[in-house]
């Protein structure tokens, strides 16, 4: 079993794709959850709506309007050759763009649900201490919504390590730039080459355990 | 007390097991023929099953996929009468693996591989050699043969390794019709029968890769053990060698297949 050869490329693109999702995820959801928690426009629910969306569509519909957006015809696509003279499509970033868009609501709603949760008390404590907004937000909010970050970094990683119907219509399986693991397991299913998809899958299957393992212990202890 | 919620229990087993009956009758009327299709043959075999049909109570049930997953599917017990592959490898394989019969195996059509662009280009080889552009779809050499034989024409030209770059590959060959289709790769070598089926304006320009250049893409067709003692699945096996479904098969962008 052990001159089987292991697809290292895909485990480490894969590794990758997560990591930066779950980075540029997190920095855009923070703002986007603390104005949810707080905001009393009557747009919410459209926008919570709208965040919501990749949840109940099916990867493969996110990936075909992808594949039609990111296109060299289509406004975002043109856009971004204008910009940067390369394409989207069959490359990491557009993966890394249509991973963000996918795993969104992971994000967002752990953040949302910790910071209403925090409710306006220690916030309010904090401004008659003086604390500026920026001060209050770092110094209080943050860390009492830690638990809320863990969530939202954790499931918006193993999300993302999950991708398949995303990738398969956009990436264009290029080893080395955007064959993820999934895509790599499938291809193996389909070739009949079952030992190497066995090993692979379990692979993943024990990363993920792992990680929900940990997730949960450091959410115990936090509380 | 008792007595009552018994008798409403039996009532209620009556009833279920008694709608539980009606309905698998109701869904084994006539006979009927199950038969896995690959899915670049979508749009023949539909046309195939309306004049099987006809006007005979019998009813042909079609499941779509990728060849080598309705390959794994077959092996692991999944109940089709008939097979209808891309290649003649999967097939074969069944028939090895005692799942079919080997005598009924045979190839039902012969695709042909098309280079296409929507844009209007001169499109020959010459346009691959030049290289000005981005990306090119081919489907997955390893899991398609229509990906396989992309492979062989680039390797004849000599191009194989230079173009690495910019080749992406998609799951099948109808994956690698939409990256084209949508832009995304200026270029796709593609069925014919894709080429065939689309519509005038945005059919752009192709170019029909001539067949010395690839191992002949033959998809392959055989009875499964479990359509055995299916009368349907021999007659539609039969039907498929017939000339009628030849012609329809070759007038939708396959090549008659010179062997019975």
């Amino acid at each position: 079993m052990f001159d089987i050869p292991i697809n290292w490329s895909a485990v480490w693109i894969t590794l990758r794709l997560a990591t930066i999702t779950t980075l540029v995820l997190l920095l855009l959801s923070t703002p986007l959850a603390w104005w949810l928690a707080h905001t009393k426009c009557w747009c919410k629910s459209t926008i919570e709506a709208v965040v919501s969306l990749p949840l109940v569509l099916p990867p493969t519909v996110l990936g075909f309007y992808l594949l039609i957006t990111l296109s060299p015809n289509g406004p975002i696509g043109n856009l971004w050759q204008s910009l940067t003279g390369g394409h989207l499509a069959f490359t990491f970033s557009g993966l890394v763009i249509g991973s963000v868009i996918f795993s969104l609501p992971f994000a967002v709603h752990p953040l949302q649900n910790a910071f209403v949760a925090m409710g306006q008390r220690p916030l309010e404590v904090a401004a008659t201490l003086r604390a500026s907004p920026l001060d209050r937000f770092f110094t209080v909010a943050v860390p009492l919504a830690r638990p809320g970050f863990l969530t939202a970094a954790t499931l918006s990683f193993a999300h993302t390590v999950g991708e398949f119907g995303l990738v398969l219509m956009i990436g264009g399986s290029i080893p080395g730039k955007t064959q993820v693991l999934s895509i790599a397991i499938y291809e193996h299913v389909e070739m009949v080459e079952f030992q190497q998809a066995h090993i692979l899958s379990g692979g993943m299957l024990l990363f993920s355990f792992i990680i929900l393992v940990t997730l949960y212990s450091i959410n115990k202890r936090l509380y | 007390m008792k007595s009552m919620i018994l008798r409403y229990l039996h009532a209620y087993l009556i009833g279920g097991l008694g709608t539980v009956f009606a309905l698998s009758m109701a869904s084994v009327s006539a006979e009927d023929l199950h038969i896995a299709v690959a899915a670049n043959f979508t749009k023949p075999i539909k046309q195939l099953k309306q004049v099987f049909e006809g006007n005979s109570k019998h009813r042909v049930i079609i499941s779509f996929g990728a060849t080598g997953q309705l390959y794994t599917q077959i092996k692991h017990g999944a109940p089709f009468d008939l097979f209808l592959a891309a290649d003649m490898k999967r097939p074969k394989m069944l028939v090895d693996d005692g799942m079919a019969v080997a005598e009924s195996l045979l190839t039902y059509a012969v695709g042909k591989l098309v280079l296409w662009s929507p844009q209007a280009l001169d499109l020959q080889a010459n346009v691959l050699r030049l290289g000005k552009f981005n990306h090119l779809a081919i489907a997955h050499p390893k899991m398609a043969p229509y990906g396989t034989a992309a492979k062989q024409v680039l390797e004849k030209l000599e191009l194989w390794q230079t173009l690495q770059g910019k080749i992406v590959r998609g799951n099948n060959v109808s994956q690698a019709y939409q990256f084209t289709a949508t832009g995304n790769a200026e270029l796709g070598f593609i069925a014919l029968s894709q080429y065939k089926a689309i519509q005038g304006n945005s059919r752009g320009s192709h170019w029909i890769v001539p067949e010395q250049m690839y191992d002949p893409i033959q998809q392959g067709a055989v009875l499964l053990k479990k359509g055995q003692n299916n009368p349907l699945a021999k007659a539609f096996l039969a039907f498929l060698k017939s000339p009628l479904a030849r012609q329809m098969i070759e007038e939708l962008g396959y090549v008659e297949p010179n062997l019975s």
